[in-house]
């Protein structure tokens, strides 16, 4: 009998199994464990680790924040080329606040390689996504929650935003910048 | 033949019973993915 | 409720003859949004295609859409109604329950999908088949996705149902058949999904009309993508079965064990599911305890079960093969399997496609920290055509040439293309997916209509192999179209001019179902030693490419 009518046995779950096939079960098996170890192991021993600190927020908040670090911090104004957004350059260790928002990543930043920051990221209107390159590390940004992540650069040199959540027509033209020293 | 008055496995009567699979499917994911999920989301922490 | 029972002269099955007629509407209904997904996926990918740049912003957007809808909801699934009545009516010789229930929910899909089209090409729509909110749709598109689901939810309930009545009249002794083991498994998921969409679009019709003032978005994601994702669970269990339905068509091949296989199904029914966390794991507010767990499908428990599967549908083949005599070295068997038969190559590239480029690409976005590495950028569609589009697609498109004769009753036309569409849309499918995936790796976006930023202020600069990849992604992809849609074409003449065939012996009462008598003596077991270098090659390979993108992850920025 095949696949596609009833096991020709009346009990199969007695079946013997086929001894390669045993194998391979019991290879996957700890294949999967390790699998398993491997994201617990990352958090407790890794470097790169998403964090998990989120609050509620609202638009009005959230701009008032970034706009508090931008008058404080802002060391010129921008070129054309950077469409003239304030370039905020805070102190080592602080708290840094980027808008997204259709369709410009806003401020931008420069900062000091190996040290760590508090990014703070949250959206304006619709979703929009955090893709820093050439880097390649991506994160969801949303509307009304407010995330938190620490991060330290270990290279220096010219970084983009690119916005890799759809967010209309405008999408492809949401790129923002980050500078490393 | 002997086989005949066996009596079936507990896991084959598992397999074997299409209700139950349905109602082990539909909770578990409920659980651990949909209302877990939701419970974070929803106990987040208001901004300062 | 009378209805006859037609015994199929070229494959020995018996059609209940109102479950066959709706197993030909929702495969024909199927195979239309294929068609119109192809025609949008002509406009994608020339416009992805850096050196074309086909369509303006809008049309793409609109056009992906519209790709994404058909493709992925109502050409899926259509196919899978057919796919659950096969499973349940046919291979247990039983009458379907309630034909007249399951037509409203044939039509409730037909409308359904018609709507979210009308939606969607009347502009104004254009947001992804995710309709992320506070992104807002037309009440019309959502209007149609809910009805869909509505209809697809009942052809569920029909397919248990027909279990019951099979249980109840006695059509079959003992289990149900593995395939229809895989069938329920795919239900069940899609009972699942199809709740969770209306969980979430319910709410989002009403939003869109006025009714709500504003939908959470973390919440959003988490609910849309228990359907999202848990509709992609359905394919993997239905294209799965599908496998077993071939192997067992084309060599008479017999599970290798049971237990082992609907042990599989089992850790799929617990635990597939939970891989709608997937899509959430570079998102704020759900902790890295939710995200560990749901991520790993538990413990990896599903990966275990693809693994088997992976395993255990070329061993079934070897075994059967080896029965008849191809004996020789590791590989006989293989080599001297059926490759021009298309139902056969088609399983064969299916198989081998999701596995070594769906499977592997999956399980390493799928792992929390990995998942930063690809978020979002193209990498995640070139992982998803290797599963949904290799995997499941041209599973599908094989089971069909066997169909076509015996549920259509009509001879399949040009059988000299029939011989090489699989190896033109199954390869150049293979290449669309490796590319994508490759540009993903350097970063570029999904979603995206111009990776050169035209009119940005800031634009950045890829690199030139990230142009190189999305080129080769146009290439490859107008080629893949071109072999999906000479199958459509193939299909449809088939069906409309095609030889037509005998019907068989039509009769009143079902033919029940009966074991074999027991013989006791086993037939001598067949070992699979090539299946198991096999497995063991994709194993090595899982392990390399798995831990090489931990190591890139270590270069990144520090983030805690
Ligand atoms: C026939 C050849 C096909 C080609 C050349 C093709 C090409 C593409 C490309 C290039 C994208 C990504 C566009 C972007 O994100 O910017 C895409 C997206 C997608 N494709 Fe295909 N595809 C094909 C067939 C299919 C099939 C058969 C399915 C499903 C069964 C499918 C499902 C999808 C889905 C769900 C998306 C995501 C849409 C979104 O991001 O909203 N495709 N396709
Ligand atoms: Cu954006
Ligand atoms: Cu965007």
């Amino acid at each position: 009998m095949s696949a596609i009518s009833p096991p020709a046995e009346r009990i199969w779950w007695k079946q013997p199994i086929d001894k390669l096939e045993f194998i391979w079960i019991a290879i996957a098996f700890v294949w999967s464990l390790v699998m398993f170890v491997m994201m617990v192991y990352w958090h407790i021993a890794g470097g790169q680790n998403l964090s998990n600190e989120t609050y509620k927020t609202t638009k009005e908040m959230f701009a008032a924040k970034t706009q508090a670090v931008v008058d404080k911090y802002t060391v010129r104004t921008g070129t054309d080329a950077e469409k003239q957004f304030p370039v905020v350059k805070p102190p080592a260790g602080s708290d840094i606040y980027l808008i997204g928002r259709l369709w410009d990543w806003w401020p931008i930043y420069e900062l000091e390689k190996g040290k760590t920051y508090k990014l703070h990221l949250s959206a304006m209107d619709y979703m929009h996504g955090f893709s820093l390159q050439p880097q390649n590390i991506n994160i969801q940004v949303h509307p009304n929650y407010e995330h938190v992540v620490k991060i330290t650069p270990n290279q220096s040199g010219t970084y983009s935003i690119v916005c890799n959540e759809y967010c209309g027509i405008g999408h492809h033209t949401m790129v923002g910048r980050i500078y490393v020293k | 033949m002997a086989d005949q008055e066996e009596r079936v496995p507990v896991m084959q009567q598992v397999l074997d019973n299409h209700f139950l699979l349905l109602f082990l499917g539909i909770t578990i994911p409920t659980v651990i993915y949909v209302l877990w999920g939701v419970m974070e989301v929803a106990n987040i922490a208001v901004a300062r | 409720m009378a209805t006859t029972y037609r015994i199929c002269p070229r494959s020995g099955l018996q059609f209940d003859t109102a479950a066959e007629k709706l197993m030909r509407w929702n495969a024909v209904a199927g195979v239309l949004a294929l068609l119109l997904g192809g025609i949008m996926a002509l406009g994608v990918i020339l416009t992805r295609w850096p050196a074309v740049h086909l369509l303006p912003a809008d049309q793409f957007y609109l056009a992906l859409t519209s790709h994404g809808v058909n493709m992925l909801l109502f050409w899926i699934i259509f196919f899978e109604m057919a796919v659950l009545y096969f499973a349940s009516s046919t291979l247990l010789h039983c009458r379907l329950a309630t034909p007249k229930i399951a037509w409203a929910g044939f039509w409730l899909m037909a409308i359904g999908a018609v709507m979210t089209n009308v939606a969607i090409f009347q502009g104004e729509s254009s947001v992804m088949f995710t309709s992320y909110v506070p992104m807002q749709a037309k009440p019309h598109f959502y209007l149609g996705l809910i009805l869909f689901a509505v209809g697809a939810l009942i052809g569920c309930f029909v397919f248990l149902g027909t279990l019951v009545v099979a249980k109840a009249e006695k059509t079959y002794e003992g289990s149900i058949p593995l395939v229809t083991f895989g069938a329920l498994t795919a239900a069940i998921i899609a009972i699942f999904t199809i709740a969770s969409g209306a969980v979430i679009l319910i709410p989002t019709l009403l939003w869109s009309l006025g009714y709500i003032r504003e939908i959470d978005t973390i919440m959003y994601r988490i609910v849309w993508w228990a359907m999202g994702h848990s509709s992609q669970q359905i394919n993997v269990s239905a294209h799965v079965a599908v496998w077993y339905a071939v192997a067992a068509i084309v060599f008479g091949a017999k599970p290798m064990s049971e237990k082992v296989s609907r042990s599989a199904f089992f850790l799929y029914i617990l635990f597939l599911q939970l891989a709608s966390a997937h899509h959430l794991l570079s998102d704020p507010g759900v902790g890295s305890e939710w995200k560990v767990v749901n991520t790993s499908y538990f413990m990896y428990f599903a990966v275990l079960a693809s693994m088997i599967h992976g395993m255990t549908v070329p061993g079934a083949i070897e075994q059967a093969q080896r029965a008849k005599g191809y004996n020789k070295g590791l590989f006989e068997w293989l080599r001297k399997a059926p490759w021009g038969n298309p139902a056969f190559s088609s399983m064969f590239l299916s198989l081998v496609g999701f596995g070594f480029l769906g499977g592997i690409s999956g399980v390493m976005m799928g792992t929390e920290q990995l998942n930063l590495l690809i978020h979002n950028t193209i990498y995640v569609p070139g992982h998803f055509h290797a599963t949904v589009v290799i995997g499941t697609t041209l599973a599908f498109m094989g089971l069909t040439y066997f169909l076509v004769p015996v549920l259509f009753r009509r001879e399949v036309l040009f059988p000299g293309f029939a011989k090489l569409q699989p190896y033109l849309f199954g390869l150049s499918m293979y290449a669309v997916a490796l590319v994508m995936m490759g540009a993903g790796t350097l970063g570029v976006s999904r979603r995206h209509w111009d990776m050169a930023f035209a009119g940005a202020g800031m634009a950045y600069e890829w690199p030139g192999a990230a142009y190189l990849m999305m080129g080769l992604t146009g290439i490859a992809g107008v080629v893949a179209i071109i072999g999906g849609g000479g199958w459509i074409l193939q299909i449809v003449f088939s069906l409309l001019f095609g030889k037509r065939l005998d019907e068989g012996e039509t009769r009143s009462t079902p033919i029940p179902l009966t074991l074999p008598p027991q013989t006791g003596a086993h037939a001598a077991h067949v070992g699979t030693p090539g299946t198991m270098v096999l497995a063991l090659v994709f194993l090595v390979s899982f392990i390399l490419y798995y831990f090489v993108n931990w190591k890139y992850l270590s270069s990144l920025w520090g983030m805690a």
